[in-house]
């Protein structure tokens, strides 16, 4: 009989052999982790695949952990997204995991599509690889869209406004598209029970099996080697290549190069603990009630630019727009792969990819930059919160004071700002007097124009009159007025007159 | 014979004449093929309540649904003045609590002439709302406006606010309400189903009121 050790190791052993008799599954996977890749892709900028993944699985374990105290009912779910941010232990912290994880989650994968894009990794033999990437974007972006849902409170009531309301563009089916999407024929129970069901069953269920089906794939076709410029894929020789590359220079993937991934996914599963512990949780913001309409709804992050998109959309083509570009964008990143399987893969012999990359990188983020501030928007309560300044009002005339108290009553600066303070929608009125004559203020006023509404109708002609008298004393530092070129014409000398009869105290000429 | 067979109950054997194997291989192909066969027509029976139950609530005709309810007394609103009512929608089921509750902008004209425009905007549903001072409906989400009357004035919608149809019973106000309003399920399209692009005119409201 040997030492304890000896025995224990030897029963080890046997319980090893016992059970991979039977199951079968340990070899193969360990050989799987140790096959050789070329060490060139032993890089840093190979992590953010395994990353994504890491995440899915932080989600999926956090998501199971939530739905032990989720209740997916309208009356209940807002409730009980509250009862988890105070009454249960720790359930603030789970509901900022499961929200933080889906932010970083979009943009692992976003930058993974983006690595593997600019290596021109989706060439042969990988372009299926890329096409069930895309499809696994989308079912991300698919969950991220549902998880607002599940927040069920007024951004998730009105967002689901917004989704029906662009389903129901559709030509000739766009009712039943609508009644399709909520379950019924309005915003309700129902409706909060199939995105449940779509967060929580269906997109889960093709994410992980498209993940298999992804790294089975990978697996196959051995992870992509470094890009050489002027190194061409070819449809005849790349395999041989790569295999003689691999046979060469090849390491154990696990540990040799994994150990990279592992370091990183550690990283990326700290910034999201560390998110979610100083940040908290996202929300729920108001409840889910329709009648409470003091409320700005705003889709999460990943979806700000589309909200800015359709905020600038000229009417005529709107329609269209948000029907046919996502199919051509959608069609076009699938495709991909089909049109550019072979050739160079290294980005600085792929100008067009870069550029693409840039533009697109760049469109992205300032739409996402003006959906946090929607310029666009009326700001519904700036007449009601900010005084005109003080400055505005020295050295007028009653008349013309009598003017600003029109321009804080009829609402203007809910569009228009004065002195820094006020909507975005329409110019700053602070030098208004400089661009427009007082004959262009006044038709402006009364008959609207470009994206201002005519107020013809809300103003009676003593408001109108005090109004306009008001606006024309708004020129900023003291700039000459504008003036009507034509006048000149009819009445020599008048240009030359005009500035010595206003003075700086904003008399009219 | 016992020999012969090497699985008994089957009539397989290796050692029989490649003809007769082929034969033999024949018939169980055939075999399996009847039972694909059989199994696509189970499963296609089998398919058409699945999907039925799916596209269920897509098959409602959007104009048939909807009923009339009172959204308050005649004398809540003033005339010459433009308020918020609500109501419970008459299509809501047992689990969609607040959520069932729906907003409406109410619009006395005269003693007997109303409008009364669903809160959501028409461009992309969101809720609108009234500033009595410029005479306007202005929306939070896109910047859309609205004269007075539900025609558009500004922004991104390409017509003017849904109005519901109504009708005075007795001393309270009465709308027809039904869908969420949007381009293509507008609250009160029973007669007029469809149509994309109709500002809020004096028309439709007259007639309407006639309803």
């Amino acid at each position: 009989m040997g030492s304890l050790k000896e025995r224990v190791t030897v029963a080890g052993l046997k319980g090893y052999a016992w059970l991979e008799h039977r199951l079968g599954l340990i070899k193969p996977l360990t050989e799987a982790a140790e096959h050789p890749t070329p060490a060139n892709n032993a890089s840093w900028w190979y992590v953010f695949g395994s990353a994504a993944t890491v995440l899915l699985i932080l989600q999926v374990m956090t998501g199971i952990l939530l739905a032990l105290v989720y209740s997916p009912s309208a009356n209940e779910a807002w409730s009980s997204l509250n009862v988890l941010n105070h009454n249960i232990a720790l359930g603030w912290y789970l509901r900022a995991l499961h929200g933080w994880g889906s932010d970083f989650m979009i943009a692992i994968v976003l930058i993974h599509m983006v690595q593997v894009f600019l290596f021109g990794s989706y060439k042969f033999p990988r372009e299926l690889t890329w096409i069930v990437g895309v499809l696994l974007l989308l079912l991300t972006l698919g969950m991220a869209f549902t998880g607002q849902v599940m927040r069920f409170d007024q951004d998730a009531y009105w967002g689901l406004g917004i989704g029906a309301s662009i389903a129901s563009r559709v030509p000739y089916i766009g009712a039943s598209l609508v009644h399709l999407i909520l379950g019924g024929p309005i915003i309700g129970g129902a409706t909060l029970s199939r995105f449940f069901t779509l967060h929580v069953f269906v997109i889960p269920g093709l994410l992980l099996a498209g993940v298999g089906v992804h790294v089975w794939m990978v697996l196959r076709h051995g992870v992509s080697d470094w890009p050489m410029p002027g190194r061409l894929v070819r449809k005849s020789t790349y395999e041989s290549e790569y295999h003689e590359l691999t046979e060469k220079t090849g390491i154990p993937f696990v540990p040799d190069a994994a150990w990279k991934d592992a370091v990183f996914a550690a990283a990326i599963l700290f910034a999201v603990m560390a998110c979610a512990f100083f940040f908290g949780p996202f929300g729920p913001g108001g409840p889910p009630d329709p009648t409470i309409i003091q409320t700005a709804p705003k889709p999460d992050f990943a979806f700000l630019w589309i909200y800015s998109v359709l905020a600038f959309l000229p009417t005529a083509i709107e329609t269209p727009v948000m029907l046919v570009a996502p199919v051509l964008g959608i069609a076009g990143l699938l495709l991909l792969p089909l049109f550019a399987s072979e050739g160079e893969r290294h980005w600085a012999r792929r100008p067009v990819a870069v550029l693409m990359v840039s533009v697109i990188a760049v469109t992205l983020g300032i739409f996402t930059r003006l959906g946090t501030y929607t310029p666009w928007s009326p700001i519904m309560n700036a007449w009601t919160s900010d005084p005109i300044p003080p400055k505005y009002l020295h050295d007028r005339t009653p008349l013309e004071r009598e003017g600003a108290i029109v321009l804080q009553n009829k609402q203007c600066r809910n569009c228009h700002e004065l002195d820094g303070v006020g909507g975005l929608r329409g110019p700053a009125l602070d030098s208004v007097a400089t661009s427009l004559t007082e004959d262009q203020i006044v038709r402006q006023v009364l008959q609207g124009g470009g994206n201002m509404p005519a107020y013809g109708n809300a103003l009676n002609p003593s408001e109108a009159k005090a109004l306009v008298s008001f606006l024309m004393t708004l020129r900023g530092n003291d700039l000459s007025p504008a003036v009507d070129a034509s006048r000149g014409l009819a009445h020599p000398g008048f240009h030359a007159a005009k500035p010595a009869a206003a003075p700086a105290s904003g008399q009219k000429p | 014979m016992s020999e012969l067979l090497k699985y008994p109950g089957e009539s397989s054997n290796n050692d029989l004449p490649p003809e007769a194997k082929a034969a033999a291989h024949t018939r169980r192909v055939f075999l399996f093929k009847v039972a694909v066969g059989l199994n696509v027509l189970v499963g296609a029976v089998l398919a058409v309540p699945l999907i039925g139950y799916l596209l269920g609530p897509a098959m409602k005709k959007s104009a048939g649904v909807g009923s009339w309810i009172s959204i308050g007394d005649v004398s809540d609103f003033p005339v010459g003045e433009t308020r918020l009512a609500d109501f419970r929608s008459p299509l809501a089921s047992f689990d969609d609590g607040e959520t069932a509750k729906v907003a409406c902008w109410v619009r006395r004209i005269s003693a007997q002439q109303f409008q009364v425009f669903a809160i959501n905007c028409a461009h992309l549903g969101c809720p609108v709302r009234w500033f009595s001072e410029s005479k306007l409906f202005m929306c939070p989400c896109h910047g859309g406006a609205y004269y007075e009357d539900g025609s558009r004035a500004s922004g991104p919608p390409e017509r003017g606010l849904f109005q519901y149809k109504y009708r005075i019973a007795g001393n309270s106000l009465v709308i027809h309400a039904g869908d969420m309003p949007t381009l293509a399920t507008q609250a009160s399209c029973k007669d007029k189903p469809l149509v994309q692009i109709e500002p809020a005119t004096d028309e439709t409201r007259s007639s309407s009121w006639g309803a």
